[in-house]
C-alpha cells in the first residue's frame, strides 16, 4: 500500500493556542478515501485528530471539509486522486471548511452557520386546507424534480464554498435556498407565493447570488443550489411579478433585453434601463428610477474622469458582429410554450448526468 | 438538570417519530442525539417502506410474507400490528412532506422489493430513509417544543431506588460535562450494532451503545444471534448497494456467468429472502465459482439507464465513486456483508422492555417482527410503527406519575470512569486494535455460515478483548470534541454486544433465518421455535432462557422461494 502525507490544519480551543499544522503519514489503497486516511492517522497515531464522519458513504453528511483548497467530503475523495492534484512531493492539505467558526480541528461549528440559516426559510411543509383523506395527487414530474433538492445531505458544503457568504455573512445561501425550493415546487406547499416574496425581498435573499457557480461544483449529490436558486428566481418573476429590493429583477431584465438588441451589454444604459425593468423610457421617467439615477452620479462621473466612459460611447453602442445569431438564441427559447426547465432527474440519461446539472446553469449566466 | 416526561435517547427514524408521537400526546419531550440527528443512519436505507396500501393488496399478505421471512420466529401479533398500520403510516409520511414517488396517474407508486408477494414498496429514489428523516427532522424545527440535545453522548441509563428508570447520564460533545437528564420515561432509539463486524454496511456510530446500556440496567436481550447478511455490499468497504437494484429487475451471476439463484431459488431467483440470497453467494463463493477477490457479479445494466437514473442515482455515485464502475454500462462485484441486528432489546408492542419505564424501539429493539430475517423496506417501518407506538404509551404513562428520583452514584460512577479513560497513562492495546480484531474475528466466525468450533474461538477471543478494553487509553485529554473517549465508550458497548451475538448463536442450535449452523444445519422446529433471551448476571455475563414465539394464524411450513 502506498504512503500518503496528510497536512491537518490542527484547533484546540481550550489551548489558548492558534491553529497548527500537523502532518502524518499513512498508508492506504489509493481508491480509498481521504477520510480514511485521516482514520487511520486518528487509530494508529494521534487520536485527538477531531473530525464529524459516520457513513463513510456520502449520505450523512458530516465530513466536508477543505481538501487541497477545495470543500469536499473526505469520505468520497480518494485519497489517491488527492495526492496527485497536491503534485508530487506536497502533502495533502486538509482543512477546515470556510465560512463557519471552527470548534476543534476540522470540526466546524454548523449550528451557527448552516442550520440558522435553514431554519430562516421556514423549512417545513406548508399545505393548504387538511390533508386529504389518501395521499395528495400531484404529478409524477413534480416530485422526481423536487428530489433533486430533496437529496441533499445538509453537509454545508455549498454554504462553505460561498463566495456571496464571504461578503455577506447574512447571506441566506445555497443550502437554504436549496432548501426552499424544495417547498416552493412542491405542488402540495400552500404558500409558493409568501414564501418566493420573503426570499426576494429579503436582501440578505434569492438576489444576494452572483453566479459564482462555487456551490454546484462542490456539491457532492448534484443538486446544483445555485439552479435551485435560478428556479426560485424564475418562479418569483414570471409567475408573481415579485419585485425584489436589490434590483435583480430590473437588472436581469436590463442585461438581457441588452444582449439582445447589441448582443453586447451598453454600459451607460445599465442603469436606467436597470431602474426601469429593462425600458429606457420607464427608467428616466418613473420617480423612484429618476431619484436611484441621481444617486449614481457620482459613479457615473469617476468614469468619465477614468476615461472608462465617453460621450461617444453613451451615445453609440455598436452592434456585435454576428449579432443575428445571438438573436436567433432569443428565438429558439422564445419560441418554447412552455419555460424551461431542466432537471437531471427528469432530463436523466439523454441530457447526461453532469450535464444536467450544468446546462440549466448555464442558460442562465 | 433537565427533566422530562419522555427522553428519547437516539434521533434516527424511530427516536424522531418517537419524539414526534410523545409530543402530540402532550408529554414535555426530550431527544439526545451523538451526531445531528440528520446524520443517523436511517439515511442509509435506500430502497423504501412496505405497506398493504394498494387496494388490490392485504395487510394480511404483507403479515405472511413477514413471518414466512422471518423463518416463524417473528412474534405474529407484533407483526400484524406493523402490517395493519402501515398504510395509515405511509398517508402520515405523505401529509407531513415526503416526496415520495408517484405512478402515471399522480398516486404513491410502488417497486418490488424481496421475500414479498406484491410490489408495495414505497419509495424516494433510493434515498428513501434520507427522504423520511430530512421530513421528520423538518417537523422538530417546527414543533421546537421537542427540546433538542444534538452532539450529546449517553454513557448509562440511570434508575431510581424502586428499579423503575429514572433518567440518563450524557455527556455533552461540544464541552465535555456530564449531566444527569431525569425523565418519567426513557425511550432507546439508539439503532444497531452492526460495527462489532468489519467490513459491514453500518455507519461508523452503529455501535450497539443502547443495546449495551439496557443489558446493564437489566433489560432482556433477544435472538442476538440473528443477524443479516445483506448480499449485495461491496467488498472491503463494505458499503451497500440496495436491495431496490434487484427489485428494479437485476441479476447475480458467478464467475462462470451462471444466474445461480436459479439453482437456490427458481420461483423468487433474485428476489428471495435476503438470508436465501446471502447463503447462495456464499456457497458459489466457498466452492470456488466465485471471483478471486471473494464477490459474485450484480448486473444492473439489464434496467433502462433512464430508469436508473431515475430510481438508483444513489447507487450511480457509490459505484462510481467507491468502485470506479459505472454501473449503466458494467456489472458491479459485491458480497455479503454484515447489515442488520435483527435482535435486540426485547420489547412488548407497546416498545415496553423488563425494565419499568424503559422503551425500546427501531434496530436496538426486538419486538419481535423480523424473527430470524428482515425482509428488505421493513426497517423503516419498523422504526416507525413501534417508535410511534412507544412515544404515545410512554407519553400517557407519564401523564399519571411524578417526577422520579434517580439514584445518585451513576452520574459519580460515570464521571470517574471516563476520567480513568482519559487519564490513564498508555500501558495497553490501543481502542483501534481490539475493535479490528473484534471485527475480523465476528466476521469469520458469526456470519452467513457457523459452526460451534468457530463461535468458540470467537468466544474466547471477545472474552479476552473486553479484558483488555479494560486498560485501554486514549490520547486526547481535551473536553471540547473528545472522540477519542467516546471511542473507548463504544468499544465497551461494541463488546457486550458481541459477546450476547457469540452466545446466542452457539446456543440455538439449529438453523433457522440468518443464523446457519454447518453442524446443524436443518429448521428444528419441534424445540426451536423459541426466543433466545439474555440477561446480565452481576457480573455482567449472559444469562439463558427462552421465551414463546406468538403464532396467531400462520402455522410454520417449509420455506422455498
Amino acid at each position: 500500500m502506498p504512503d500518503y502525507t496528510l497536512k491537518i490544519r490542527r484547533f484546540d480551543p481550550e489551548s489558548g493556542q492558534p491553529a497548527y499544522w500537523s502532518e502524518y503519514d499513512v498508508e492506504v489503497d489509493p481508491e480509498r478515501s481521504v477520510l480514511q486516511g485521516i482514520l487511520d492517522a486518528r487509530d494508529k497515531q494521534d487520536g485527538s485528530i477531531g473530525i464529524r464522519c459516520s457513513c463513510r458513504a456520502a449520505i450523512c453528511g458530516s465530513c466536508a471539509v477543505k481538501i487541497n483548497g477545495k470543500v469536499s467530503l473526505a469520505c468520497n475523495t480518494a485519497i489517491g486522486e488527492a495526492a496527485d492534484k497536491a503534485g508530487p512531493g506536497n502533502p495533502i492539505v486538509v482543512e477546515p471548511m470556510n465560512n463557519y467558526p471552527v470548534l476543534k480541528d476540522l470540526i466546524v461549528d454548523m449550528d451557527a452557520v448552516h442550520w440558522r440559516k435553514i431554519q430562516r426559510v421556514t423549512p417545513w411543509l406548508l399545505p393548504e386546507g387538511p390533508p386529504p383523506e389518501r395521499e395528495h395527487i400531484v404529478p409524477a414530474e413534480s416530485m422526481i424534480d423536487i428530489t433533486q433538492s430533496m437529496a441533499c445531505i445538509q453537509c454545508g458544503a455549498c454554504v462553505g464554498a460561498c463566495l456571496s457568504l464571504e461578503v455577506d455573512p447574512e447571506f441566506v445561501g445555497p443550502a437554504a435556498l436549496a432548501k426552499a425550493y424544495r417547498f416552493v415546487g412542491d405542488p402540495r406547499d400552500g404558500q409558493e407565493e409568501e414564501r418566493l416574496r420573503d426570499l426576494a425581498e429579503d436582501p440578505h435573499g434569492l438576489y444576494d447570488c452572483t453566479h459564482c457557480f462555487a456551490c454546484i461544483e462542490v456539491c457532492p449529490k448534484d443538486v446544483a443550489p445555485m439552479s435551485q436558486i435560478m428556479r426560485l428566481r424564475r418562479r418569483a418573476t414570471s409567475d408573481f411579478g415579485i419585485k425584489d429590493r436589490n434590483n435583480g429583477y430590473g437588472h436581469e431584465k436590463a442585461i438581457v433585453g441588452m444582449i439582445e438588441k447589441w448582443g453586447t451589454l451598453h454600459e451607460a444604459q445599465m442603469p436606467p434601463r436597470s431602474y426601469g425593468d429593462g425600458s429606457m423610457i420607464k427608467g428616466q421617467t418613473e420617480p423612484s428610477a429618476v431619484k436611484a439615477l441621481i444617486a449614481d452620479l457620482p459613479t457615473a462621473l469617476r468614469g468619465f474622469r477614468a476615461g472608462k466612459m465617453t460621450i461617444k460611447k453613451v451615445l453609440h453602442h455598436p452592434k456585435l458582429p454576428g449579432q443575428e445569431n445571438v438573436r436567433r438564441i432569443y428565438d429558439e427559447v422564445e419560441s418554447k410554450d412552455e419555460r424551461l426547465e431542466l432537471n437531471m432527474y427528469i432530463v436523466g440519461e439523454s441530457g447526461g448526468e453532469e450535464q444536467g446539472a450544468m446546462s440549466e446553469g448555464g442558460l442562465e449566466s | 438538570m433537565p427533566q422530562h416526561d419522555v427522553l428519547v435517547i437516539g434521533a434516527g427514524l424511530a427516536g424522531q417519530r418517537a419524539a414526534l408521537a410523545a409530543a402530540e400526546a402532550g408529554a414535555s419531550v426530550g431527544i439526545i442525539s451523538k451526531v445531528h440527528p440528520v446524520r443517523s443512519h436511517s439515511n442509509a436505507a435506500q430502497g423504501g417502506i412496505n405497506a398493504a396500501l394498494n387496494p388490490e393488496d392485504s395487510w394480511e399478505s404483507h403479515a405472511f410474507d413477514t413471518v414466512k421471512g422471518s423463518d416463524y420466529l417473528g412474534d405474529q401479533d407484533a407483526i400484524e400490528i406493523m402490517c395493519r398500520e402501515a398504510p395509515d403510516e405511509i398517508l402520515h409520511l405523505e401529509h407531513l412532506g415526503v416526496t415520495f414517488h408517484r405512478n402515471e396517474l399522480g398516486k404513491l407508486g410502488t417497486r418490488a422489493f424481496g421475500g414479498a408477494s406484491a410490489a408495495r414498496t414505497y419509495y424516494v429514489a433510493d434515498i428513501t430513509g434520507q427522504a423520511i428523516l430530512h421530513v421528520l427532522y423538518e417537523q422538530l424545527m417546527k414543533h421546537d417544543e421537542v427540546e433538542r440535545f444534538e452532539e450529546w453522548f449517553t454513557t448509562a441509563l440511570v434508575k431510581d431506588e424502586t428499579g423503575r428508570i429514572a433518567g440518563v447520564v450524557t455527556r455533552n460533545i461540544r464541552d465535555g460535562s456530564l449531566e444527569l437528564f431525569t425523565a418519567k420515561t426513557v425511550i432507546l432509539a439508539t439503532g444497531g450494532n452492526g460495527r462489532i463486524f468489519e467490513p459491514t454496511t453500518n455507519a461508523l456510530i452503529c455501535t450497539g451503545d443502547g443495546i449495551a446500556q439496557a443489558y446493564r440496567a437489566g433489560a432482556a436481550l433477544m435472538d442476538m444471534e440473528m443477524v443479516q447478511y445483506h448480499p449485495t455490499t461491496l467488498a472491503g468497504i463494505g458499503l451497500l448497494i440496495t436491495e431496490g437494484a434487484r427489485g428494479e429487475g437485476a441479476h447475480l451471476y458467478n464467475a462462470q456467468g451462471e444466474r445461480f439463484m436459479e439453482k437456490y431459488a427458481p420461483n423468487k431467483m433474485e428476489l428471495a429472502s435476503r438470508d436465501v440470497v446471502s447463503r447462495a453467494e456464499q456457497t458459489e463463493i466457498n466452492e470456488g465459482r466465485g471471483f478471486p477477490d471473494g464477490t459474485v457479479a450484480l448486473d444492473i445494466t439489464v434496467v433502462s439507464k433512464q430508469r436508473i437514473h431515475e430510481a438508483l442515482r444513489e447507487i450511480v455515485m457509490v459505484g462510481r465513486d467507491f468502485a470506479g464502475v459505472d454501473i449503466t454500462r458494467e456489472p458491479i462485484r459485491i458480497k455479503p456483508g454484515n447489515h442488520y441486528a435483527m435482535g435486540g432489546i426485547k420489547t412488548n408492542v407497546d416498545g415496553e422492555t423488563d425494565v419499568p419505564g424503559l422503551y425500546a424501539a427501531g434496530e436496538c429493539a426486538c419486538v419481535s417482527v423480523h424473527g430470524g430475517n428482515r425482509l428488505g423496506a421493513n426497517s423503516l417501518l419498523d422504526t416507525l410503527i413501534f417508535g410511534r407506538r412507544s412515544g404515545a404509551h410512554a407519553a400517557q404513562v407519564a401523564r399519571g406519575m411524578a417526577m422520579p428520583s434517580p439514584a445518585g452514584e451513576e452520574l459519580a460512577r460515570e464521571r470517574e470512569l471516563i476520567g480513568s479513560i482519559v487519564n490513564r497513562d498508555r500501558t495497553g492495546r490501543r481502542v483501534s486494535e481490539i475493535r479490528a480484531e473484534m471485527g475480523a474475528v465476528m466476521d469469520k466466525h458469526a456470519a452467513v455460515f457457523r459452526d460451534e468450533e468457530g463461535l468458540k474461538t470467537a468466544l474466547e477471543t471477545i472474552r479476552r478483548l473486553r479484558e483488555e478494553a479494560q486498560t485501554v487509553s486514549v490520547d486526547d485529554k481535551g473536553s471540547v470534541f473528545n472522540q477519542d473517549v467516546l471511542g473507548a465508550l463504544e468499544l465497551h458497548f461494541m463488546l457486550d454486544n458481541a459477546l450476547c451475538i457469540v452466545t446466542g448463536a452457539i446456543e440455538r442450535k439449529e438453523s433457522r433465518g440468518a443464523q446457519y449452523r454447518t453442524d446443524f444445519p436443518e429448521r428444528n422446529d419441534e424445540e426451536w421455535i423459541k426466543h433466545v433471551n439474555l440477561t446480565a448476571n452481576a457480573d455482567g455475563e449472559p444469562e439463558i432462557s427462552y421465551s414463546d414465539v406468538t403464532m396467531t394464524q400462520w402455522e410454520p411450513q417449509e420455506r422455498k422461494y
